[in-house]
């Protein structure tokens, strides 16, 4: 039903229309009917000049910012905001505690993504396979999970790994010969990391399984019987049936859960009571840190910058992959 | 990278797989009671621990089953500081933003799946690429934007900014369920001498509208539930219900179980809200994404 076909055949006249332009305001009512060029521009007019103010121009001014000098006294103004060049660059690119965060902000996001994806795969092809009433329970979970305010969860995984009074320690206890109570979860970077990697988990994987469960029912059933009885065990039907099937989809989860967790924030934010250790700082609480408790905005940008840049890459493989579905169309 | 990893990490999965024949269903639907019994704890607890006294809630051997049911935490919760004037905050935001992103995202999605212009494409990926932005790292920006428009703290200011987030989501979901209405409909309603708008009127926007309800109330859950821009850009007197969660947090320590109530009330309407809209939302986001 690709909708091209039917759109570019009903509507002759775009080609020949003039640019938009004086299209614009020209064709009125007898636009209606044929869709002169100028109606889809109308259309997306108020959306485009929306996302012009509230997005654009806070985009520019980032860009803007993170080669200015920009402390409290331009904050005020009392002072203009002076050019620095490449200061903030130069800054972070050659401090050593930048390229620490850098570093634990990939492992962070790479692990927490891996570990989405694969959980998310497993109890997706779970769910084809339990009866129907745990298929019920499994569901009403995870969209439960899903669903629960991210400041929520933050606050119940708190709870949960709480030193002294959280039931986690107590359960870890009672495996023989492991006394965990007391244990702060929180006191090293890495293993506080580890919590607030199982905090995000734990919200992402739900989209992860219900998208790809509706992806899983796509896969045709002959084809997976036909490598059956070529031979396949259960391992290659899913490696050279199910998976190339699902490919764009998991691309999409992929890219996705990419850009959300290099994008996490509130979950160290609330976690650390507002103020993230040195060795709890990711790119994103990093720029949130040197903006406004440093008060320096230019280099609290220039962070910010270099995030959207890095994701640029990650979000140029979504876009290829988006931009085949849109010849398709 | 991640493309490696995308193809690597699913990779692992089909372990249980192997045991399939040997398995009966039994052992699936343990191990499917198991995911259950995981990721549903959490909240489980949230609810156990916001019903029981705070007294019970810091015993050292923790009551998995509560013994004695109250209120308590949730008067405390209500008290600590108000609740009404945060939610009411949230509310009016979380209204204004999607009647809004509704209103404009609406025409711009019709414009996108219905019309075949030049520069159609860079608009889509426009879209596309805008909700890639994470919103992190726009903050300090319309931090000073808004400082210097005089909206720091004021409700228009923050609206104004969920609307980064909040528009390109409805274009992009309002297109998937427009695309999945045949074309045809609204043909033969023009044939029948319908004028293109009446044609939409009478015969897309009936279609459309669970569509539509099931985006508004996806967009409302996220305005809801955001927190940094909320944070920042409302003052203490002016916070909304997100942030008022972290008044349990104080210098002293974290009072757990009225924290616990607080964040049953906040979320129990939230993920009722969620259930009842997912499954539509779910069809949405996938055909707008897998199909053209």
């Amino acid at each position: 039903m690709s909708a091209a076909d039917t759109t570019t055949a009903k509507l002759p006249p775009v080609r020949q229309s003039p640019p938009s332009g004086s299209a614009a305001g020209g064709p009125g009512k007898p636009g209606k009917k044929n869709g002169g060029a100028g109606v889809p521009w109308l259309l997306l007019a108020p959306c485009l000049l929306v996302l012009l103010l509230v997005l654009g121009y806070p985009l520019v001014r980032l860009v803007a910012l993170s080669f200015q000098k920009f402390g409290q006294p331009q904050l005020w103004g009392f002072q203009e905001a002076e050019s620095a060049g490449f200061d903030n660059f130069t800054k972070i690119l050659t401090d050593g505690e930048f390229w620490a965060v850098v570093l634990r902000t990939v492992i962070f996001a790479a692990g927490a993504v891996i570990v989405t994806m694969v959980l998310g795969m497993m109890i997706a092809l779970l769910l084809q396979r339990v009866s129907g009433w745990v298929k019920a329970l499994i569901n009403i979970v995870l969209v439960a999970s899903w669903g629960m305010p991210i400041i929520v969860a933050t606050a119940i995984f708190k709870w949960l790994f709480d030193a002294d009074y959280g039931v986690l320690n107590w359960l870890l206890s009672r495996i023989p010969g492991v006394d965990m109570i007391g244990h702060n979860w929180f006191a090293s970077g890495p293993q506080g990391l580890a919590v607030i990697m199982l905090l995000v988990v734990w919200g992402a994987v739900p989209f992860v399984v219900i998208t790809l469960s509706a992806g899983l029912t796509q896969v045709p059933k002959e084809l997976e019987e036909a490598a059956r009885l070529d031979g396949a065990g259960a391992w290659g039907v899913f490696r050279f049936v199910t998976l190339p099937i699902l490919k764009p989809i998991i691309v999409m989860l992929t890219t996705l859960s990419v850009i959300w967790d290099m994008g996490v924030f509130p979950q160290v934010y609330v976690m650390r009571n507002g103020h993230p250790e040195p060795e709890f700082q990711l790119l994103t609480t990093y720029s949130f840190d040197r903006a406004f408790v440093v008060n320096d905005y230019g280099t609290g940008s220039a962070i910010a910058l270099v995030t959207v840049l890095l994701l640029l890459g990650v979000v140029a493989v979504y876009m290829r992959q988006m931009l085949k579905i849109g010849d398709v169309e | 990278m991640s493309a490696a990893n995308a193809t690597a990490a699913p990779a692992k999965s089909p372990a249980p797989a192997v045991t399939h024949r040997r398995k009966s269903k039994l052992g699936w639907n343990l191990l499917g009671l198991l995911v259950v019994l995981t990721a549903g704890f959490p909240v489980y607890w949230m609810i156990n621990t916001a019903f029981k006294p705070a007294k019970d809630a810091i015993d050292p051997d923790p009551h998995f089953f509560p013994s004695t049911f109250t209120l308590e935490n949730f008067k405390r919760a209500l008290e600590i500081a108000d609740f009404w004037g945060p939610v009411l905050r949230s509310l009016v935001v979380s209204l204004v933003v999607v009647v809004i992103g509704i209103a404009v995202g609406l025409l711009a999605a019709l414009a996108i799946s219905r019309f075949a212009f030049r520069g159609r494409k860079i608009v889509i990926v426009g879209i596309l690429a805008v909700q890639m932005v994470p919103l992190v790292a726009m903050i300090i920006p319309v931090f000073l934007l808004l400082n210097d428009l005089g909206q720091y703290d004021r409700l228009t200011g923050l609206i104004i900014t969920y609307l980064t987030f909040i528009l390109p989501f409805t274009v992009w979901t309002l297109r998937g369920f427009i695309v999945n209405i045949p074309k045809e409909l609204e043909e033969a309603a023009m044939v029948d001498g319908c004028t293109r708008t009446g044609a939409f009127v009478r015969v897309v926007f009936p279609l459309l509208a669970p569509g539509m309800v099931a985006t508004s109330v996806y967009g409302f859950i996220q305005a809801w539930n955001e927190y940094l821009y909320a944070l920042m850009l409302m003052s203490q007197q002016n916070q909304t219900a997100t942030v008022w969660l972290s008044n349990f947090i104080t210098k002293n320590g974290t009072e757990y179980a009225p924290m616990m109530a607080g964040s049953t009330m906040m979320a129990v309407p939230i993920v009722i809200l969620f259930l009842l809209v997912q499954r539509k939302m779910a069809a949405g986001l996938t055909a707008g994404a897998v199909k053209g």
